[in-house]
């Protein structure tokens, strides 16, 4: 049976990406993941914000207070270095490349063209075989046009390209105008992949205290419907690899991103919750299946059911979405 | 090739110490602290000293802890030193008499301060080394930064050689704080002095089993003398050795230093004798008298102990007609201070043994100069020329104060100034946490070391730890600098708030022509018509030209917030001309880089882009020919303050606390309570405002706030009678009180603005979640309304203590009881005052405090202001400090007085029955005082009793008059910090609650020392990076309450206001009621935590809720019904101990500095967590055992 992929120019002996949590957060971590049996894996995302965040807040509370009073002209010893830019991270990736032998993507958060930009060039020479370029950004503004936010995320990429000769793929949000078109623009760009689509910190309210209460929550196998849709839409129609990171939690999610068109599948809640045993389970699953109908490579499912193969292309346009209503009747 | 280093004077002597020692015991004390911190931070960095080493630091309990374990670790052979001043110094005076019998090499660092004696002051003299002159130690006595540097290592050299152990001294601050440039001894200098035979000589002289040795005998009369006696050849080469130790150290680092240095006129008639910083402005005064010919001259003593008679008679011209010997101390009851009598006996044996310059006894008299910092300026040193040159000069004479009572002091000449033109002088005027004084020393360092110029440095704080007030002295200049005073006149003021113009007398130094910069609101058009008159006059009389820059916009602008310190730097540079501007700019950014860069590149980038937007926004002012302002500076304390406030108390507040006279000044440093309500500092930029339509009236607000500035009452129709229009109230949600209005407000000209209140707050606005019952809003526009509204509200009357109507066992009641604390210069958002402040809510009209040094006391008791306050009855708080190691002693000492006094009343009471009435008599023996009605009852009785007494003549009656107060009953509360209670005074502490007698200690537990910024104490919890545990905390946290548990006696509990506010209240009113010993540990969010000290609260509940901070509450009269005795309030850890202690800095820094650590560190802290919750909950559910 065979479950080779190939995503962003890398060979991956199966499609299961170990998508950025904790679980990749050390060394030992990155072991863990290789010999449960990982294609490859993402590293949590290097945040632009934070390491900026980090290092005021360090400077801040290491001021706060000094040079204000006779006995206490201080109340920290200052070490003599502090952590506080990219180097455990990239440290990470060069410990990592030294010790398995899967694919090792990085992950970089940031919106802004700046120096931080530089940080990828640092995760190539640390030896990552990829970068995911994870558009995290909350559009807040009401001055901030749908086009101009586009603009930024294309320059950014730019500037990440531009500073990097490994494949960049591009975490996306589900919220723009056109995906499609938006999609294109960043295979233009030179992007390799859209890996397919970042979750919004989405915050609950409690009601009693009337505060805003910080959620992020596991992902199931009903939110693999978003990405599963647009993926199938993309796939063949931008020159772009597709990775589907939201809702993939059995072996059938698996098989059903490969026929939409997906190159790998990158999980991260259902290994949290259940555990990195989970990716030789849902592999086990997954050849399971292929042998009872017969299929001998993923490849050969890569894509099958998208728009541009599946049987019925129109279900995914806006005449199924009426067809859909129209089938529903109130329960008596 | 030396480096040229610009740092102060502890920096230079711990650098030395550092190199030539292998162990280094240590504990924070004022202002020594810093060479413990250097030496604790070197060792965590792995630096070696001469040896190839790293030494071995040990932070000990106590002072008197460290001078043991050095003493142990000399008698094994280290090379071992520590670093004291003041009371430490004291406590190490019993192991230094042993160091010194038994001829060891050591020496003692010290930066001499003041000891306590009417009060406690951490600034700089000589009491504390004049009172180890008896211990046998040599002392050598640095005068400047340079030669702190270069006496460690002579001293550290001489002893070695001399076997005599050496105190090694310099002023308190004004050396040990001081920046200036100096030449660094190298490596090789070092290595170069130290005889290192006499090192092996130390090494093997060492206890060691392989040469067994018995040393510390005791001794009878038949040999000790003799055996004392045996040590006297080598007291007698001391001199000699130190005198060739200087040669050896002049011939290698070209300067020369003898045992005393003349400087002045070869044939000077009028001489003075200094030891100390002292000396350096004696010699710039000489100078200056010198080139008008005067006949003067000046001795400086650096080796004052032995004190050897040939040395000084050999510098002593032989034309000196009359001495004065200056003395930094007072030794009241002596003949004179030490070093007079001193100079004296050695004229007197020079002169009868034929060996003195002279023929005839100059005459020679002594005077006291400088005390706890006292400024000494040039025209202090003339005026004790000019006393010299009387006929019949004034003995025992003082300097640089007014004594109007015993008439002692000389009388200065203001106008005398020794001050050059070719120094830059250049005085700042900044806050605190403007960063004014961080960039005046990256200012120093940047002048000292880019340039030939040399430079100084002296900064003076103010005594209040929120809002407190900095003014930086600088002076560089082409020669070295030898001015160890204030700058009088300077070229260039700045001043970085621009309220500090209304407020301090700002430009009072500038010179003629000076150079004024203005951080203002205003711009340069408009900066002159808002500026006050007196103002206006200095800088048209004097012809200033004055600089406006609107620093904090620039600052917001940038991202700095209100740390204006690198923009001001910026303006400095370019209006002061020290360097060319733009290399200054790139030296300020090359500065910004070395000193920031390892905190990230944002820190870089932040602080350049201010830099980089300064010089465009910085203006010159058109200034007018004469003055257009009639605005007047107005006196900041009312008129309606009693008259000690406005006669001494505004005057030190006003910063001319100088000039207050002897006659001003109590004799025995008895103040008045209830003072600081009369400063009103308008430090807050913001205040809470309150919406009473939302407030639901729980009181937290109340209860968390640490100045005690946000206060409510229940007032009747008739109490609001005469209130200011605006004046908020809401219906009362009392049922028994469902007439009255309550009224919740703010102190606005108090407020320190920390808004712990607004973040406490539970009603929220239905229709906008965002709005609370308290919301911030800026405190200008409504500081006249709230003034007014406060002053009325203090009017209304405070519900009786002993009402029967409601009872004060819940937050919502108890926040209707008067705080008699309040105002006080505690950190803003400070974690420890609300404890303090409940404590006297609760029980304060009753109460005795002991207090342990610390911040507690500092924010306490020091000038010029008095937080403790009283009631409308004149009952509150009466409250002491003795030292930092004795308060539960103190406090128990006091509870035997007021016992002792207690039952003498009684007894007189029951032996007057027939004249107080048998009725009285028996109601005063038998009163029920566990309730507040009990005592009020008590007190209303004692009233009839006095009246009664009134007319009595018996002594009987006059002595039961004079104690009948205390047949109520009083309560005695220990209050203090970790560092007492864990540390330096837990053996006493441990002893009083063994005692059974019954006293309240609460202990503010900040878990480290934060008064001396931030040092490790036994608090301290695992993990945590402090002082003295740069690399972080690696034991557990010592379990108080545990151990005060084991004597089955004691109540104790420990406590979270933040995370359970009702069994804060439950425990401290539990404690006060036990009748017996009580131990309340309060947790205490601090700035030394690395934290926002606006979620303090936050914090606290994420202690308590990880686990770290376990509440309970251990009554043993539970023991004695049957039940349990100890109650857990908290739950089992409900959250990630990385949820607590990742969002503080005090742990964050250990996993950003050191991350495996920092995780082995985190694994254990859970362990710790985990066997402590069982622990307890096995202790909950044992079988009671009857205490």
């Amino acid at each position: 049976m065979d479950l080779t992929t190939h995503y962003i120019g890398l060979d991956l002996k199966n499609p299961i990406v170990a998508s950025a949590s904790p679980l990749s957060r050390s060394l030992d971590g990155l072991r863990r993941i290789e010999d449960a049996g990982a294609g490859a894996v993402v590293l949590q995302s290097l945040f632009e914000e934070q390491i900026a965040h980090e290092s005021l807040a360090l400077d801040h509370y290491l001021s706060v207070g000094t040079e204000s009073h006779n006995e206490a002209l201080s109340y920290f010893p200052d070490a003599d270095s502090y952590d506080v830019g990219p180097e455990k991270y990239l440290e990470l990736i060069r410990s990592g490349k030294e010790n398995i032998s899967i694919p090792i993507i990085a992950s970089l958060n940031g919106v802004s063209t700046g120096g931080w930009t530089r940080y990828a060039s640092l995760m190539e020479k640390a030896g990552a075989d990829g970068i995911e370029l994870n558009m995290y950004y909350l559009p807040t503004n009401v001055n901030v046009s749908g086009a101009e936010i586009e603009k930024r995320y294309l320059e950014t990429l730019d500037a990440v390209i531009k500073s990097v000769s490994i494949p960049v793929a591009v975490k996306l949000s589900p919220y723009f105008s056109s995906t499609a078109h938006m999609a294109s623009c960043l295979a233009r760009e030179g992007a390799r992949a859209a890996v397919l689509f970042n979750r919004f910190y989405q915050p609950d309210f409690d009601l009693e205290k009337l505060e805003v209460v910080p959620s992020l929550e596991f992902s199931r196998s009903y939110d693999l419907r978003l990405p599963l849709h647009w993926t199938a839409i993309l796939f063949g129609h931008v020159p772009l690899d597709l990775a589907i990171t939201t809702g993939v939690h059995t072996h059938f999610d698996v098989l059903k991103c490969m026929m939409a068109g997906a190159n790998v599948v990158e999980i991260a809640s259902e290994l949290l919750h259940n555990g990195l045993g989970r990716i030789e389970e849902i592999l086990d699953g997954v050849r399971g299946w292929m042998e009872e109908f017969e299929y001998e490579s993923v490849r050969q499912m890569h894509g099958s059911m998208s728009q541009l193969r599946c049987p019925d292309p129109g279900a995914f346009e806006r005449a199924n979405y009426m067809k859909v209503l129209q089938s529903f009747r109130t329960p008596a | 090739m030396r480096r040229q280093v610009t740092i102060d004077g502890n920096d230079a002597t711990a650098y030395v110490a550092y190199k030539t020692n292998e162990v280094m015991t240590i504990y924070p004390i004022t202002p020594s602290s810093t060479m413990g911190e250097l030496a604790d931070a070197w060792a965590a960095a792995g630096d070696k000293n001469i040896w190839g080493n790293v030494p071995l630091v040990q932070e000990m309990q106590s002072e008197g802890g460290a001078a043991g374990a050095v003493h142990g670790a000399l008698q094994a052979g280290a090379l071992t030193t520590t670093f004291t001043a003041s009371q430490g110094l004291l406590l190490m005076i019993p192991n230094m008499f042993k160091i010194a019998g038994e001829l060891t090499s050591t020496v003692f660092h010290v930066a001499a301060r003041c000891i306590a004696t009417h009060a406690l002051s951490i600034f700089g003299d000589h009491s504390d080394i004049m009172a180890a002159r008896s211990t046998g130690w040599a002392i050598l006595f640095s005068d400047s930064v340079q030669e702190a540097m270069d006496f460690a290592l002579i001293s550290q050299a001489a002893t070695l050689k001399a076997r005599v152990p050496f105190i090694h001294a310099f002023d308190g601050f004004r050396t040990s704080h001081e920046v200036r440039k100096i030449e660094e001894l190298s490596v090789e200098d070092i290595r170069a002095m130290l005889p290192q035979d006499a090192v092996r000589a130390h090494r093997l002289r060492g206890l060691s089993p392989d040469r067994p040795v018995l040393r510390g005998s005791a001794q009878n009369p038949d040999v000790f003398f003799q055996a004392r006696e045996a040590c006297n050849l080598y007291y007698d080469a001391v001199p000699g050795i130190v005198e060739e130790t200087m040669q050896k150290f002049g011939e290698l680092t070209g300067r020369a230093y003898h045992l005393f240095d003349y400087y002045g006129a070869p044939d000077a008639e009028r001489v003075i004798v200094i030891m100390g910083s002292g000396a350096e402005t004696a010699q710039e005064t000489v100078d200056r008298l010198l080139e008008s010919d005067e006949k003067v001259g000046v001795v400086i003593v650096r080796l004052f102990r032995p004190f050897s008679v040939s040395h000084l008679l050999a510098v002593l011209p032989a034309t000196t007609k009359s001495i004065a010997v200056l003395d930094r101390t007072k030794e009241p009851g002596a003949i004179g201070e030490p070093m007079y009598q001193d100079v004296i006996t050695a004229l007197s044996e020079g002169l009868s043994a034929g060996t003195a310059p002279f023929e005839k006894m100059p005459h020679v008299i002594g005077g006291r100069y400088g005390l706890s910092s006292k400024e000494f300026t040039p025209a202090m040193v003339k005026a004790v020329y000019d006393e010299l040159a009387k006929s019949a000069p004034k003995n025992h004479f003082t300097v640089g104060i007014n004594d109007d009572v015993s008439f002692r002091s000389l009388e200065v000449d203001p106008n005398f100034s020794v001050e050059t033109d070719d120094v830059v002088r250049a005085v700042f005027w900044g806050l605190g946490s403007d960063g004014t004084v961080g960039a005046n020393k990256n200012s120093i360092k940047i002048i000292g070391e880019d340039t030939p110029n040399y430079a100084q440095g002296y900064f003076v704080y103010d005594s209040k730890k929120s809002g407190s007030m900095t003014v930086s002295h600088l002076r560089f200049g082409p020669k070295p600098i030898r001015s160890p005073y204030l700058v009088q006149t300077a070229n260039f003021v700045a001043v970085h708030q621009f309220d500090f113009v209304d407020r301090y007398p700002v430009l009072d130094t500038a010179a003629k022509g000076a150079i004024v910069l203005l951080n203002s609101p205003f711009d340069k058009d408009t900066v002159w018509d808002n500026l006050p008159k007196p103002i206006q006059e200095v800088i048209v009389n004097r012809g200033l030209s004055l600089y406006v820059i609107d620093a904090l916009e620039v600052a917001r602008k940038t991202g700095m917030g209100g740390r204006i310190n690198g923009i001001m730097q910026t303006c400095f540079f370019a209006l002061s001309k020290v360097m060319p501007r733009d290399e200054a700019i790139e030296r300020i950014k090359y500065a910004i880089k070395k000193s920031y860069g390892k905190r990230g590149e944002e820190v870089v980038k932040q602080n350049w882009r201010a830099v980089d937007e300064t010089l465009e926004n910085l203006f010159q002012v058109n200034v007018p020919s004469a003055v257009t302002s009639t605005r007047v500076v107005v006196d900041a304390i009312s008129s309606k303050a009693p008259d000690f406030v406005r006669n001494v108390t505004a005057e030190i507040i006003a910063g001319r606390g100088d000039g207050v006279p002897v006659s001003a000044m109590p004799v025995d440093g008895t103040f008045p309570t209830g003072t600081a309500a009369w400063e009103k500092r308008n430090i807050a930029t913001e205040i809470p405002v309150w919406e009473e339509n939302l407030c639901i009236q729980c009181g937290k607000c109340v209860l968390v706030c640490p100045h005690a500035v946000i206060r409510a009452k229940l007032a009747s129709e008739a109490d609001l009678a005469g209130a200011p229009d605006g004046f908020k109230t809401a219906p009362a949600k009392w049922r028994e009180f469902a007439d009255r209005k309550y009224t919740l407000q703010v102190a606005v000209e108090d407020c320190t603005g920390c808004t712990l209140c607004v973040e406490v707050c539970p009603a929220k606005d239905k229709s906008h979640a965002g709005r609370k019952a308290l919301n911030m809003a800026p405190q200008r526009p409504l500081r006249e309304q709230g003034a007014a509204d406060w002053d009325y509200f203090l009017g209304i009357p405070d519900l009786p203590h002993h009402t029967e109507l409601i009872r004060f066992n819940n937050i919502k009641n108890a926040q209707l009881l008067q705080p008699l604390f309040e105002f006080s210069g505690a950190c803003s958002g400070c974690g420890e005052t609300p404890y303090i402040k409940l404590v006297t809510q609760l029980f304060g009209d009753r109460s005795v405090i002991a207090n342990a040094t610390g911040c507690s006391s500092i924010y306490g008791g020091n000038l010029p202001t008095t937080p403790y306050t009283t009631n409308s009855a004149g009952r509150g708080p009466a409250w002491s400090n003795s030292l930092f190691e004795d308060n539960a002693e103190f406090g128990l000492g006091i509870r035997l007085s007021l016992d002792m006094q207690e039952g003498y009343a009684r007894t007189l009471v029951e032996a007057g029955r027939a004249k107080i009435g048998e009725e009285l008599a028996d109601a005063i023996l038998n009163a029920d005082q566990t309730e507040e009605s009990g005592i009020h009852a008590q007190r209303e009785r004692i009233e009839q009793l006095k009246a009664i007494l009134a007319t009595d003549d018996s002594q009987e009656a006059k002595d039961l008059l004079a104690l009948s107060d205390q047949l109520a009953r009083k309560t005695v509360w220990i209050f203090g910090g970790d560092g007492w209670a864990y540390d330096i005074g837990y053996g006493g502490l441990d002893h009083v609650l063994a005692s059974g007698k019954n006293v309240k200690v609460l202990v503010l537990d900040t878990e480290v020392y934060s008064n001396t910024g931030g040092q490790a104490s036994k608090a301290t919890s695992r993990g945590a990076v402090a002082k003295f545990a740069a690399g972080g905390k690696t034991s557990a946290k010592k379990d108080l309450g545990k151990m005060a548990m084991a004597y089955r006696s004691v109540y104790v509990a420990q406590i979270a206001m933040g995370a359970d506010d009702a069994q804060t209240l439950r425990a401290l009113r539990e404690a006060e009621a036990y009748p017996g010993p009580a131990i309340v540990i309060a947790y205490s969010h601090c700035i030394a935590h690395g934290i926002d000290m606006a979620k303090g609260l936050t914090q606290q509940k994420l202690a308590v809720d990880s686990g770290s901070w376990m509440l309970y509450r251990y009554d043993p009269r539970l023991g004695d019904e049957g039940k349990n005795p100890l109650h857990i309030d908290s739950k089992p850890a409900s959250i990630p101990l990385t949820d607590y202690i990742y969002s503080e800095m005090r742990y964050q820094m250990l996993r950003k500095s050191n991350p495996e650590e920092a995780a082995l560190l985190l694994q254990l802290r859970q362990e710790d967590i985990a066997t402590r919750f069982d622990e307890y909950t096995r202790m909950a559910v044992e079988e009671p055992v009857k205490a």
